[in-house]
């Protein structure tokens, strides 16, 4: 790749925070480091991994509302986790996790188990008990 | 109880990737120049493995390098730099080991989860454990980071760091941390740089399974070619997605390593005063250039707008041809370095 075809394709992936380096070739022939804002075929398949999420998400929120899921399994979707990695995080063993994503379940818990599932997913209490709006 | 604040006179550098720059970084603190790409060389960090048992996230593990903390291990071992690790079960003791290193004006390399990392975009935020950045002050509750793969350095609360460090997954980050303790500044890097090298091609063109080195690539076109039929074409193109991520997401330099080593074959070039390994590299460039290929019409094909008569056979032949020619590449080079 030579230094002028190093892609300059903005998604506003990188927000604008930083530009990422790419090793190209200059008019010399000799490689050094050129900044990129991205290149399309990366940003294809960036929205794509976040689109599978975004999904996720919203299944977990529209079950939520028909009261078949808890809070809990909204929050670990926007989370990015499965009860396996929550199960890691919270302290909790992964079996009791995947109980408490049942609504009666959840409204059960007690005050130290729902701080700790708080705590893991970086939320007060009083969040982690509704669906944001 | 709180400490006086502490900055190392710590120059940072961006780098295409975490470990490699920080190695880079780090070398050139305690007085030893290695380029990015040297670094990557010295450490063998090629490779190519696609393992469909392994899996993240669902998605079968494709990597264009070897594990990661292994780079940073090889090049230590190559280079004779003695280094301090330590990773802990208790999060103050974490922060207290790095505050005493920083205290003694050391800059300090940890393991981190980008998941945690609040300074770096959002869409680049998944639950990635193995993300090195180094640690070169701290201000109040406020650690000065240099994050290899941004432009300049940034801080991060105490908090969100303690919460990086303790990240749980694929691997637990357990707070791990290291630091020299001793740099050869004047370290034979021409040994280092041929051993780097010789070991690159050796693995490339010489490990046994049929996933692994160059091989792997062959592997993965043939797998390619049945993954409308196994998976359906929705999760067929998820995996394809995959592919492009971790060929070019940030820290690869582009097209999976192949320019960084590129980089380094040049560099070799001048260093080991072997003219071959010129023409090495750019031949290696050609190779890079059709990764880049490769990638351009994975993403037509991601996004519903290939072109007639492209699917995902078309892109199994690309892979096809880019294995072949990594296979002579590293065969020719294992026979010129021995």
């Amino acid at each position: 790749m030579k230094k002028e075809e190093v892609p300059q394709d903005d998604a506003n992936m990188l927000e604008g925070k930083f530009k990422v380096v790419k090793y190209a070739l200059n008019e010399d022939g000799e490689y050094e480091k050129v900044p990129s804002v991205g290149w399309e075929p990366e940003n294809v398949a960036l929205q794509q991994a976040w689109s599978v999420i975004n999904e996720q998400v919203a299944e977990a929120r529209r079950k939520v509302e028909a009261g078949q899921c808890s809070t809990l399994a909204y929050h670990m979707e926007v989370n990015m986790m499965d009860p396996a990695l929550l199960s890691k995080h919270a302290g909790v063993p992964a079996r009791s996790v995947k109980r408490h994503l049942e609504p009666a379940e959840f409204a059960a818990l007690d005050e130290r188990t729902l701080q700790r599932y708080a705590e893991a997913l970086q939320l007060t209490v009083a969040e982690l008990k509704q669906l944001p709006a | 109880m709180s400490r006086k604040d502490v900055m190392v006179p710590f120059e940072h550098q961006q780098s295409a990737h975490c470990e490699t720059g920080v190695i880079s970084n780090l070398m050139r603190f305690h007085g030893l120049r290695v380029s990015e790409p040297m670094a990557f060389g010295i450490g063998s960090g090629l490779f190519y493995s696609h393992m469909p048992f392994l899996k993240m996230n669902g998605i079968p593990v494709t990597s264009y390098r070897i594990l990661p903390g292994h780079i940073f291990k090889r090049f230590s071992r190559n280079v004779g730099v003695k280094m301090e690790r330590a990773s802990f079960r208790d999060q103050d003791q974490a922060m207290r080991a790095l505050d005493d290193v920083l205290d003694q004006g050391l800059p300090v390399g940890m393991l981190t989860s980008v998941f945690y990392l609040p300074y770096l975009p959002k869409a680049f935020r998944f639950h990635f454990n193995a993300h090195n950045i180094v640690v070169f002050g701290r201000r109040g509750d406020e650690y000065l980071v240099s994050d290899p793969v941004m432009e300049a350095t940034t801080t991060i609360h105490r908090t969100a760091l303690v919460r990086a460090r303790f990240a749980k997954g694929t691997p637990n980050t357990n707070g791990r941390m290291y630091y020299p303790t001793k740099v050869p500044i004047d370290a034979d890097l021409k040994q280092a740089a041929a051993k780097g090298l010789r070991r690159v091609a050796r693995d490339m063109s010489n490990t046994p399974l049929p996933m692994f080195g160059s091989k792997g690539i062959t592997y993965l076109a043939h797998r390619l070619r049945n993954y409308e039929r196994r998976l359906g074409s929705r999760r067929a193109l998820l995996y394809v997605g995959n592919l492009i991520r971790m060929q070019e997401e940030i820290g690869t330099g582009g097209a999976g390593f192949r320019f960084m080593y590129a980089a380094f074959l040049q560099e070799a070039a001048s260093l080991l005063n072997r003219p071959e390994l010129r023409e090495k590299a750019m031949e290696m460039t050609a190779i890079g250039d059709q990764w880049r290929e490769f990638a351009f019409e994975a993403g037509r094909l991601v996004k519903g707008r290939a072109e007639a008569g492209s699917d995902l056979n078309t892109l199994a032949d690309r892979l096809q041809r880019i294995g072949e020619q990594e296979q002579r590449f590293f065969k020719e080079l294992a026979r010129t370095s021995r």
